[in-house]
């Protein structure tokens, strides 16, 4: 006889992140996902729900919390244990380390939860990257504007052409051992100080 | 050479130690490079540890314990050869909770016997009325502030576990939580108590050092492997994190400790809100101020010292409340977490103040008084809590039955 089909309930107060595990859930087959961003009333939720996993980011501070509430059959009828097994310490290690804790209801079979836990971790860790790759466009795109105001000042106070803005800049940045960007920084605060309209 | 050692931390008044061994360069001095990590609950401090991303980590006392008795999931061998200072924590109520506890006798200067009756005359009128249960929250159950409400509400005739609800809140967001009526007060330590002062949400209603004076509330916990395989890096952090808690026990150093504190890497509120828990001069929230002896102890009156009575009374509370059974060798795996032999070791040579016992019996001494110790002299007390019972660490059994048999007022 087939097993019933495991509800997993996904609690991330990152709602891009939610959706992102809940797609990978739904696309390895697991149709029961309920995702909660909200952590308002949450024991209430939890009691009704009766999820059998639950997938939660580590960095939530309510962790305390919920894992107290496990441990209280009052608050949860089916007790929770944590976590998938503890003698499988590599996939506890790639989980704290994507940044994702999971718990289960107790007895449930290793076999049955951990291709949810390996999907959590990967998504987790896909996201991470999505976000480094963003925060690093963004500081690049930062930089370049900069670059160009720091340009902008020194071809008018200085009369020189853009190209030899742009040398000056450089050949600073390499007697300084600085980045480009930091020269340029330093110049458009410094002529914000001297004459606002040379910064603006 | 430098050690890199790793610590996770909560943002918290008693991460002081920690905070100015890294910032004041104790720590560089013994040759550690000390890296800190903020961290958002005790969950996370303590699956970083058992994956070993930390060595180790600013810990609730009972936490360490708990962790060996294997009552959390992912627990790693955890050891506490070092305590991170004494007291620290309050009692904060909603506004409305406090004037009815006036208006029942509670005395406005932190004394815990008026405020508990108090307490426990609403909890009655209230069941009497039909109303919802009080509400407190604390920050964890394996944690000083769960056991030392419950321990004063019990001793006043309130039963923590059907008087009254206890949930569990992150500090930083406990005033928030009163201040929006889901809980109507709660045990946490300092700033998070001055929080709802500020906020003018709260009246904090008595004290952890008026409820047991000089009683532990940090520890460093330590993961047993990383300790084990690194035993000069331990006792070079251990004496790092001595000279830490010197330098924040010294009056002139709390506007500069602080100001530390308060940084975005720590506990990023203002250092004003850090202030009063270093003075002992506490805003009570109804525009008074109470002095309080001793309400944060990071150095004085042995104040980092792993007393084994301190781990021994955690598990008899634990026992107490239902969390782990009464039993020779949960009692012994207690005892074995705290660790006074290593920070014996660790700062004999330095000439330091030792106890020369391992244990006290908590509550003993109605004064200060110089200990016999090892090569200076050693000022403890007074201790106690404030229903005037003691705590014999080799009487664990017939504290725990006594205990049982408290009779319901």
């Amino acid at each position: 006889m087939k097993p019933a089909p495991l509800d997993v309930l996904v609690i991330d107060e990152n709602r891009i992140r939610a959706a992102v595990i809940e797609e990978g859930l739904r696309e390895a087959g697991y149709t029961d996902v309920t995702i909660i961003h909200d952590m308002a009333g949450i024991a209430a939720r939890i009691a009704t729900l009766e999820p059998d996993v639950i997938v939660i980011d580590l960095e939530n501070p309510n962790r305390d919390m919920l894992e107290n509430m496990f441990q209280l059959s009052r608050a949860v009828k089916r007790p929770i244990a944590m976590f998938v097994d503890r003698s499988d310490t590599a996939s506890i290690e790639a989980a704290v380390e994507a940044g994702v804790s999971a718990y289960v209801v107790d007895g449930l079979r290793k076999e049955r939860v951990k291709p949810i836990l390996d999907m959590a971790i990967s998504r987790f860790n896909a996201f991470s990257r999505m976000a480094r790759e963003l925060e690093d466009a963004r500081t690049e795109l930062e930089s370049r504007k900069l670059v160009d105001r720091a340009k902008g000042i020194l071809m008018k106070s200085r009369g020189l052409s853009e190209e030899e803005a742009y040398t000056l800049l450089r050949k600073t940045a390499m007697n300084q051992n600085r980045k480009i960007s930091e020269i340029a920084q330093s110049l458009v605060t410094a002529a914000g100080l001297l004459g606002p309209e040379d910064a603006s | 050479m430098s050690h890199l050692v790793t610590a996770g931390f909560l943002p918290l008044l008693d991460s002081a130690l920690l905070v100015a061994a890294r910032e004041k360069g104790f720590a560089r001095e013994e040759g550690v490079e000390l890296l800190l990590v903020r961290e958002n609950s005790w969950a996370s401090i303590r699956d970083r540890l058992a994956v070993g991303h930390f060595n180790v980590a600013h810990m609730l006392a009972p936490m360490p314990i708990a962790c060996n008795l294997g009552l959390t999931p992912l627990a790693t061998r955890t050891i506490a050869p070092m305590a991170l200072g004494l007291g620290g924590n309050a009692v904060t109520v909603s506004q409305t909770l406090w004037d009815e506890m006036r208006g029942n006798g509670a005395a406005s200067d932190f004394e815990p016997r008026s405020a508990g009756e108090a307490l426990a005359a609403i909890v009655t009128q209230r069941a009497t009325q039909g109303l919802p249960l009080l509400r407190f929250a604390v920050v964890h159950p394996h944690s000083g502030h769960n056991y030392e409400l419950r321990y004063w509400l019990a001793a006043c005739g309130v039963d923590p576990d059907s008087d009254i609800e206890i949930v569990i809140v992150p500090p930083p967001l406990m005033a928030d939580a009163l201040g929006s009526q889901r809980i109507d007060g709660y045990c946490v330590g300092e700033p998070w108590n001055t929080a709802a002062v500020v906020k003018g949400v709260g009246r904090i209603a008595t004290a952890k050092a008026a409820i047991w004076r000089s009683s532990p509330e940090k520890v460093l916990g330590v993961a047993a492997d990383w300790a084990e395989a690194n035993p000069e890096t331990l006792t070079a952090l251990l004496r790092a994190l001595h000279r830490a808690a010197v330098w924040c026990g010294d009056p002139a150093n709390h506007g500069e400790l602080a100001a530390m504190l308060a940084g975005p890497a720590y506990v990023d509120r203002p250092a004003d809100w850090l202030l009063p828990a270093l003075s002992g001069t506490i805003r009570t929230g109804d525009g008074g101020e109470v002095t309080t002896r001793d309400f944060f102890l990071p150095h004085a009156k042995g104040a980092t010292f792993p007393w084994k009575s301190h781990a021994l009374w955690f598990y008899s509370q634990m026992v107490r409340w239902g969390q782990v059974a009464a039993s020779a060798r949960n009692e012994a795996i207690a005892r074995d977490t705290y660790r006074p032999d290593l920070y014996r070791s660790a700062l004999r040579e330095l000439g330091v103040a030792l106890p020369g016992a391992n244990a006290k019996v908590e509550g003993a001494l109605s004064a200060a008084t110089p200990v016999g110790s090892a090569g200076a002299s050693l000022v403890l007390g007074p201790d106690g809590f404030f229903d005037g019972v003691t705590f014999d660490p080799d009487e664990v059994s017939a504290y725990i039955e006594r205990q049982k048999r408290l009779p319901r007022v």
